[in-house]
């Protein structure tokens, strides 16, 4: 079932460590190949293996100076950059184990992982990094220094436990020339089964809980998911997603390594889109709300085109569909679709693809969360070869995946060698394979929870359907009892939602009810705009929501999805919310994940709402803003009925 | 930037009158190299006509232009941009079909060696030139600003607190010794002025700028937080300077400008 290639597929004993491959490519391409890029000052900078490698060197003997031991923890925060990737590949050279921080995480977040992961060393961009780390090392006492590598802004501060990156790095040079041959000596100490990351888990429900993956734990997944899909030495990847995402860690690291693949990174988080689309990657990961904004992106500016632009796309996307559909059913594509398909291709898809990034992509992969069956036939009608990825980060990022030749919108594929998923009695989605962890950060409980038999229990529902795909319900706790006693997935009723461009989030409430109800997020930008266009006077976010022409543009919506559905989960009532979900408010995890428990308990006037005659909710309650500060807001909220 | 004792700019006894109407009546004042120097006053104090005086869109009727030692009331703008005086101005000046990056190296040509014909040809040092201004903007410029995901766009489509931006962007791209800031922070919200005073700061402090700066404003809070010293003008003449304290203090600013001793100090926190 895996391709044959050129791929030349690394034997992965217990004894190989991700470092040790760091060296072997480091050597084997030196100054003839580029592994990363960045751009920087409007342009991008290659940076070679060679430079790579002695630019890790350097800073994994300057940590070594600074104390750090073999299995002490670095925490890592800030954005997608190439010293990003070097602290992580410096700490785990010398042993460290590498901790990531979501660069947005709140104070109180980046304490308690600080403090409970026992990190000695802390690694982080610029003057907001190193300003949370002054805020919080007098509450963890066992971290040592914090490195940092931006020096915007930094000129005021002059507290010792800090140190520039550069620093670190001259202390490193020192130590090397004294000894040389010692970074090596380091490396070759790295067994496999040692501990490579802890990674914290964003948790719907409680505490994060931190993982440990060991090397072989790494290393083997990406073997494993490039036996399936194959990556080269000469494709391009754009990393631009937390490194906090084990999504992000699996390409960047085990399959980077592994491929020696080159990885670029973008200049701004802000220019990230306008970078993917100059570098053009082959292969990329993400997260359904990426390719989510992506249709966004596309339905916003349908919209606003002309008259004969709208319909040649109207035109193309309705070959592209057919096509696709046929596809998925496996039914051949007659000779006269193809020919229409690439006249669409030629004049409409190309174009389309190429201002979303995509025009050289060979494999691209969403995980992580649901994704509509909209959003995939879409990207399918285009030509884009998406699929899905299903895993954990218990199980190092992936467990299940499409073939190529084999994508259904509703499954998330069949496992990756090496990998065994089934589903127990009552339906818990359960996989073993090499890459399974050993077990949660000083978490005896949580570990004996997860791991029984050596089977990771995920908490997800599910099954494998008559093809062997494993089709995910959702998280086990998550799922619905409609009035009627059937059971429902509320995550299906969302991302059909959602891919209305107005509609940014939804949160669809039904569990135990008599009808399904559902919160609405609008997209602030488009349907502003949609009312800019019309005349509609707003000011905020609050004031946009809470208009009655916004409503009805909302129920239309939600009439177009309710004709799909059986009548018992079809939406009866819904209220538009008066702001965003947001990470910041805890209403949503760092990953974008709906924390179902914790918005029943904070709107529950609203549902309360929802489930009784009136017209209007009122709310009293507090938004947080990224820099901490708590806003009390008070306002009446609409319930509005839809027709049935 | 430490401040020195150094004076860079002096103005001495200006008066400037418009027909029958006197903005300034005999203004005299020194800044220091490396400070951060403020002007308040309520509005027609004759705050941007002294401005104006400094950078040569104005000629004074009375009283003297001293930048560095040099006597420069009778210089004309970019004799005086040359020497090093930048500006910003309240009512944005900038090319609004033009991209952010043309409009910065519009505020760059003043430094430009080479000609029309060589540009033509475009070769050798020209080339070069272009490449190190060029290198300039996006190091100097383009990063400490953070304006990197609007380089290529239209000015006049951006919102106005990033216009406020581009117009402290091209300003900065003459490499100026002292930059006048006429109201920077007007019409921008609270999040845009918390960054435009951090610009402000960086500019001052930064070791690459080290800029001394002359600040018009009427956002106290910000004035009074970041200001080295103040200066009051009220109906074209000074009514107080010295340090924000002394300034704040003065009861002669309370009753002419700031109405209530208990509003004079506003934060924006």
């Amino acid at each position: 079932m895996s391709h044959v290639g050129s791929w030349k597929e690394t034997e992965i004993t217990k004894d190989l460590t991700i470092p040790k491959l760091f060296l072997q490519a480091a050597k084997k391409y030196w100054d003839k190949k580029v592994a990363m890029r960045e751009k920087e000052f409007g342009i991008w900078i290659p940076i070679t293996w060679k430079q790579y490698y002695e630019n890790v060197k350097q800073i994994a003997l300057g940590m070594v100076s600074l104390g750090l031991e073999r299995e002490d923890k670095v925490a890592m925060i800030g954005d997608n950059r190439p010293e990003a990737l070097w602290a992580e590949m410096a700490a785990m050279c010398v042993g460290g184990v590498g901790v990531w921080l979501f660069q947005d995480s709140l104070i109180d977040e980046v304490k308690y992982i600080i403090d409970h992961a026992d990190a000695k060393l802390m690694v982080g961009e610029g003057q907001e990094e190193v300003d949370k780390c002054l805020m919080i090392k007098d509450k963890c006492p066992k971290l040592r220094k914090m490195l940092w590598d931006d020096p915007k802004g930094m000129r005021g501060y002059d507290d010792p436990i800090l140190i520039s990156i550069k620093e670190v790095m001259k202390i490193g040079k020192e130590i090397d020339q004294k000894e040389p041959g010692l970074f090596e000596d380091i490396i070759m100490k790295g067994k496999g089964e040692e501990v490579c990351l802890l990674f914290y888990t964003s948790g719907t429900t409680a505490l994060p809980k931190g993982a440990l993956l060991t090397h072989y734990n790494m290393l083997t997944m990406g073997r494993n998911l490039m036996r399936v899909d194959p990556y080269f030495e000469t494709d391009d990847f754009v990393s631009y997603l937390p490194f906090a995402w084990i999504g992000e860690q699996m390409m960047s690291i085990s399959c980077g390594i592994q491929a020696g693949f080159t990885v670029n990174f973008p200049e701004e988080p802000e220019t990230a889109q306008e970078n993917i689309r100059e570098i053009g990657p082959h292969v990329m990961f993400a997260p359904p709300r990426v390719y989510e904004q992506m249709v966004r992106n596309v339905q916003v500016k349908y919209l606003d085109a002309s008259w004969s632009k709208r319909r040649a796309y109207e035109l193309a996307m309705k070959i592209g569909y057919h096509v696709a559909d046929l596809q998925f059913s496996k039914k051949p594509v007659p000779w006269y679709w193809k020919a229409l398909d690439f006249l669409a291709s030629m004049g409409v898809h190309k174009k389309l693809k190429d201002h979303l990034g995509l025009s050289r992509i060979r494999d691209t992969y969403t995980g992580g969360a649901a994704m509509g069956p909209d959003h995939f036939r879409f990207f399918h009608a285009l030509g884009v070869n998406l699929k899905q990825i299903y895993g954990q980060t218990e199980i190092a990022g992936i467990s299940v995946l499409h073939r190529d030749d084999d994508i259904k919108f509703d499954t998330v594929g069949i496992p990756i060698p090496d990998t065994e998923v089934k589903t127990t009695p009552d339906g818990e989605i359960i996989s073993k394979s090499p890459s399974v962890f050993i077990g949660y950060y000083k978490m005896p409980e949580e570990t004996a929870k997860a791991l029984r038999d050596g089977w990771l229990h995920s908490g997800d529902t599910g099954f494998i359907d008559t093809d062997g795909h494993l089709v995910v319900f959702d998280r086990t706790k998550d799922v619905m009892t409609l009035g009627d006693g059937t059971k429902f997935a509320p995550q299906y009723l969302e991302t059909r939602l959602k891919f209305s461009p107005y509609i940014k989030d939804v949160w669809a409430i039904g569990d135990n009810r008599p009808y399904v109800t559902s919160v609405i997020c609008i997209d602030y930008s488009v349907v502003g705009n949609w009312a800019e266009a019309r005349n509609i006077a707003y000011t905020s976010y609050p004031e946009l929501s809470q208009m009655p022409e916004i409503y009805e543009l909302v129920k239309k919506e939600i009439i177009q999805m309710n004709k799909d559905l059986p009548p018992v989960a079809k939406i009866k009532k819904f209220v538009n919310l008066y702001k965003e979900f947001d990470a910041d408010d805890e209403e949503l995890t760092r990953t974008r994940k709906l924390r179902r428990a914790f918005v029943e308990e904070r709107y529950k006037d609203i549902v309360t709402g929802l489930y009784s005659e009136t017209q209007s909710v009122h709310m009293d309650t507090n938004i947080t803003y990224e820099d901490g500060r708590v806003i009390h807001i008070k306002t009446d909220l609409r319930v509005m009925e839809v027709p049935q | 930037m430490a401040v020195t004792k150094e004076v860079q700019l002096k103005v001495d006894n200006i008066h400037m009158a418009f027909g029958g109407v006197q903005a300034l009546m005999g203004v005299s004042f020194e800044v220091r190299k490396g400070e951060i120097f403020s002007i308040i006053g309520p509005n027609g104090a004759g705050k941007t006509v002294l401005l104006n005086c400094i950078n040569g869109l104005y000629h004074p009727q009375k009283g003297k232009v001293e930048f560095e030692g040099k006597e420069i009331t009778k210089s004309r703008p970019y004799q005086r941009a040359k020497m090093g005086i930048s500006r910003t101005f309240q009512k944005l000046e900038l090319f609004k079909g033009a991209t952010v990056l043309d409009n910065i190296r519009l505020g760059r040509h003043i430094h430009l060696k080479t000609g029309l014909i060589s540009g033509a040809i475009y070769f050798g040092k020209t080339a070069r030139e272009e490449i190190e201004h060029r290198d300039f903007i996006e190091r100097e410029i383009i990063d400490l600003l953070e304006i990197e995901h609007i380089r290529d766009k239209m000015v006049g489509m951006l919102p106005y607190g990033l216009q406020k931006r581009i117009e402290l962007a091209r300003a900065l791209a003459l490499n100026p010794r002292i930059i006048l800031l006429d109201e920077p922070l007007a019409g921008l919200n609270l999040e845009e002025v918390e960054d435009m005073a951090r610009f402000i700061l960086d500019i001052n402090e930064e070791d690459r700028w080290q800029t001394t700066c002359v600040l018009v404003e009427h956002d106290m809070g910000v004035v009074m937080d970041i200001s080295h010293r103040v200066m009051a003008l009220n109906f074209g003449e000074k009514i107080a300077d010295g340090t924000p304290p002394e300034v704040q203090n003065n009861p002669q600013v309370i009753k002419a400008y700031l109405g209530e001793a208990e509003d004079l100090y506003v934060t924006r926190r």
